[in-house]
This record gives structure tokens, sequence and C-alpha cells, in this order.
């Protein structure tokens, strides 16, 4: 007899044990999982509210639309992703200037080095925003 | 944050920890960081002296007072030195007290002097010169806090000669949170920790002789001791309750919140000391620190005017030296039914013959049908299952807590990093009609 095809059931009054082995559990799960809404209007999204806005609650961004520089990282970021130039944000030189400069007061939130990962694992780094990449979210 | 002060900072190798307070986090990064009982570095924070005239804003923090009344029609707080700050919109967040045990309060200056109710970076500090001073420290209380400090110091006393105790009322360690196998489990492991555990202990009362403390228990069993940290528990801060008319609640504590945070009109309440509504799981109130994160940023967004409910779930997480760790979700109650599901050490351990456990009653189930998975499932081969007192067999795995067969609350047992999957299952609020099916979605045996 081969203990490993056989999944354990314990019952302690009403608490239920299951053992189970790595072959217990390898073919895929029948449980089913609700299909998530794309318009619910209390989950977090991602970068792009339904509506086309730009979602600033997004932990994508690290925090970055909050904080003593929030501001500034909020209009350069919305002129970036507006931008219709042909080199996209070329328009924001200016937004972008007055956040880099607002993030140099700051070196303690928005460190200069790349030497520590984003704070979430699961954070996604906005992908058009290629100006953006030489600054880090403050770790929280 | 304040968990450091239970976790990592006792595992630190530098002897200034009490001053650096600087640890290395648990979860991967080698980085050293310290202590910041803020949420942010203190740079994000303006002076209050300065906030008016800072141009998109800011965050001031004013320490050093306390605020005394709360006017909730003229829209306005009065501090403890007569002035006055209004809002258009105030949280309240004012987190809790640590409860003592009343044979303690009442047994005079010589006990409270030997007593730490652990809560802030004083009580860390304080702790940890007199576990290196004093032969023995008794900790009472068997949650979150008892358990955690009793695993640090109990490591401690693994290398010296202090000795450590750990008395709570409950059966086992986390009594309240672990279904009993699991919290007999871990008392074990907390024992190996170095700590003597004393379980179904009830103090009755304290006393000071001979420069030693003596906890008298009720059942008349005796231990000297020479500090006591009482981990009994956290009283909501409510004072604000009479002068703004705010409502506590009677069950849990903490003033009552509707489930967008709210008081009362301009008022919302958040962390330790909100009783709030989870339109998901019913009326509750979390002692934890992800849960004041995320109440707090649902707080802001609707004192902004996202009219959001309690919607995201937050998270705990504890660890019970090497061993021991785990990650929770939802509501986690011992007294609700649970199912866990746990991986087999190897796949190649062989049950040994059941013994006769003691007043447990042990029996055995066997689903009736195979699984789609096509496993075999046998009646006979249950009978001969190891007994799970006796091994190692909690090491990894998942555990539902059910109310009405609705999963309420998940614990992920020495499993990370699979939260996600746990809130989707809470937030569906499905029955299940196979819960080992639910448990695959973990992925137990990897990693």
């Amino acid at each position: 007899m081969k203990w490993l095809n056989f999944v354990f059931i314990l019952s302690l009054g009403k608490d239920k044990i299951i053992f189970v082995t790595k072959e217990d559990h390898e073919t895929p799960s029948s449980a089913e999982l609700i299909a998530d809404d794309p318009n619910d209007p209390y989950e977090d999204h991602g970068l792009i509210l339904p509506n086309g806005d730009i979602n600033w609650n997004c932990p994508c961004l690290g925090g970055m639309a909050s904080g003593p520089c929030g501001e500034q990282f909020k209009s350069a970021f919305s002129c970036f992703h507006y931008s219709k130039e042909e080199v996209k944000g070329s328009d924001c030189i200016e937004e972008f200037r007055t956040m880099q400069e607002c993030m140099q007061r700051f070196p303690e939130l928005y460190p200069q080095e790349e030497d520590e990962d984003p704070q979430s694992k699961d954070a996604v780094t906005p992908s058009s925003d290629t100006l953006l990449t030489d600054q880090q979210p403050a770790a929280s | 944050m304040r968990p450091p002060l239970s976790k990592e900072l006792w595992f630190s190798d530098d002897p200034n920890v009490k001053e650096t307070l600087r640890f290395k986090q648990w979860n991967g990064k080698e980085k050293e960081v310290t202590l910041n009982i803020y949420f942010q570095p203190l740079s994000f924070y303006v002076s209050p002296q300065d906030l008016p005239y800072v141009e998109n804003g800011g965050v001031a923090v004013l320490n050093g007072r306390k605020v005394v009344h709360m006017d909730a029609r003229g829209n306005k707080v009065r501090l403890d030195d007569g002035s006055e700050i209004s809002y258009e919109k105030c949280l309240v967040a004012t987190g809790g007290t640590p409860r003592n045990l009343p044979s303690i309060e009442r047994a005079g200056e010589e006990v409270n002097k030997r007593t730490t109710l652990f809560r802030k970076i004083e009580d860390f500090k304080s702790l940890e010169t007199i576990s290196r001073d004093v032969k023995s420290i008794t900790i009472i209380g068997g949650g979150f806090l008892g358990s955690e400090l009793a695993c640090a110091l109990g490591r401690r006393a693994q290398e010296t000669s202090l000795e450590v105790n750990q008395i709570f009322p409950e059966m086992g360690n986390m009594g309240k949170i672990l279904p009993e196998y699991l919290s007999n489990w871990t008392t074990e492991k907390v024992k190996k920790e170095g700590v003597n555990v004393m379980p179904d202990s009830v103090v009755k009362s304290v006393n000071y002789e001979n420069g030693r403390l003596s906890i008298k228990l009720k059942d008349g069993r005796m231990v000297k001791t020479d500090h006591i940290v009482a981990a009994v528990g956290l009283e909501p801060n409510v004072e604000l309750a009479k002068s703004g008319g705010l409502e506590v609640d009677s069950d849990f504590g903490g003033f009552r919140v509707n489930s967008e945070l709210q008081a009362r009109s301009n008022i919302w309440v958040a962390g330790d000391a909100a009783c709030f509504y989870d339109i998901k799981l019913g009326r509750r109130r979390v002692e934890h620190h992800d849960h004041a994160v995320v109440s707090g940023r649902l707080a802001g967004e609707n004192m902004t005017g996202a009219n959001k409910p309690y919607w995201h779930q937050s998270m705990f997480w504890s660890d019970l030296g090497p061993y021991v760790g785990y990650e929770a979700i939802g509501i986690v109650d011992s007294s609700l039914p649970t199912v866990g599901v746990f991986a087999k050490a190897t796949a190649k351990d062989t049950p040994k013959a059941a013994t006769e456990e003691s007043g447990t009653g042990i029996r055995s189930e066997s689903e009736t049908e195979a699984t789609a998975s096509g496993v075999g499932i046998s009646t006979k081969a249950v009978s001969t299952l190891n007994t799970p007192q006796q091994g190692d067999d909690y090491g990894k795995g998942v555990i539902f807590y059910l109310r009405d067969k609705v999963i309420v609350g998940v614990i992920l047992w020495n499993v990370f990093n699979r939260m996600p999957i746990a809130r989707k299952i809470i937030k569906d609020g499905e029955e299940h009609a196979d819960l080992n099916e639910v448990a695959k979605l973990f992925n137990i045996h990897d990693d």
C-alpha cells in the first residue's frame, strides 16, 4: 500500500485536520473563485481607473503621490501621462524639474541611489514612465 | 511601527541595541533598519508652526500635548494647556493603553515597580536591561504579545541563567486564536525555546517578600520570580467619548463607527480605538499594525470624500521563535469551527499506529468520494493515522475559520506571501464544498 495516495482527515471536535502530500495537491484546484469585477468601485485598481483617470492611490506609485513632493509628482506624472508630443513628455521638462528640486530637499524620503527594491512585492513600475526610473519610492 | 519591539529587536546581536534600536528585518532583506515609531521617516512631517504656510499642505505632529475636550458641534478640540485647534474633518486615532491585572494593581508599590506593561520603546529598553539583571522573569498572558516576548526572552534564557515563566488561563499558547491542537503544538515549541510555560493558570494574588515576587495561582501553586511582564490586552483610549458625544461599543470597546469609519459628521476613527462595521464580516475591533495602516488610509480617503466602506481586509503576523511564523486575515477566533490543511513533512513518511489519545475524542473521517484529482481515500488508512501531537505534522499549512460554513478567517502557518489569495476567498464569501480544494490554491508545499 502506498501512503502517498491517501488524504488523511482527522476530526477533533469542531476542528478538522487534513494532511496532504505534495502529490495530493499537484492537480489543479476545483475550488471556484468569483471573477473580479473590473468596475468594483471599492477595489484597488491599477494605475488607470476604469474612467481613464490616473489612480493616485495605486500601490505601484510607491506612495509618491503623497508626502512633501506629492503635488509636484502628480503634476509631472500627469503631464507625462497625457503628453501628446512625439517624444512623450518632452513638454513636461518644467514639471519634472520642479519635482526633482523638491525631492532633492528630502533625500531621506527620495533616496538617489537604487539600493533597494520598491517595498511592495507586487508593485508594478508604471510602464510608460521612463523619466522616473532614476527615482525610487521611499520605503515605508 | 511597534511590532519589532516584541520581535526583531530581541534577536539583534548588537549589545547596544537599546540605544541604536537597529534590527534586521526577518522578511528576507538583510539590510538593517532603525526602529521608527512613526509611520514615515521624520523628514516627511512638517512642524506644527510651519503647517499653515506650507504651499500644498502637509502632516504635522504636535508632541507633548493631549486633547482633553472635543466640541463636535463647534468642530474644535481643546488641549491640556487650554489652547484650541479647529478642524474641518477630524480623525481620532487614540490607540489604547495596556491593561493591568487587578491582582497586580492592588498589590502595592513594590510589586508594581517590578511589573512591566509592555507597549512603548521605553518598555523595550527597560525590559532589555532587566532581563540581564534578574534571575527570573514571568510573563502573564498567552496571546500575541505574551507569547512573542516569552520566546524572545526564552532565547536569552538559553544563553544565560535567566528563568522565563509564562502563565495564562488558556490551555495553550494563542489559545484564543489557534484551534486547540495547534495551540498545544505551539506550546511545545515555545517550551523548546526555553520557556517554562504554565497553561491553565489564573493569577490570584501577587506579593513582594524577601526581595522577590510570589505569584499565587488560583489552584494554590506558587511561582517565585523577580519581574512580571503583564501582557493581558489593551484598553482602547476613549476618554473623548464623553465630551465629543461619541458612542463606545459595549461589546468590543472602542468608538463605534460605521462601515466608512465615521463616528459623527466630520469625525472618523481608525486603528485600535475604532470599533467598525466590516460589511463582509460584521462588527469588529482590530489591534494590529496593518489594521492601523489600512484603516488610517481608508479614513483619510473618506475624509476627503471617497465614501468607501471597509473593504480591503487588513492582515497580521506573528513569529514565535524560529519554528513558528504565521500570517492571518479576517476573523481568527478559536471558538469557530476550523479546517486545517497541513503538508505532510515528507512524502515518505509512514504513519505509525494511532495511540490512544486522552480526552480529545479523535476520530477519523474519510471523504466518501474520490476528488477530481483521483486521490484515493481509505478509511482503513486513516485508522492507522499518526496522532498529531507526536510529530512535526503541523510544520506548514493553511487553516480556515468558518462561520455558517463560509470562510471568515485564514491563517497561513509557516506559509508566506499568499495573502492575496486568502483575501480574495474572504471577499468572495462563498460556501466551498471541499476546503482541501481551496487549500490547493495556496501551494503549501512550495518554497
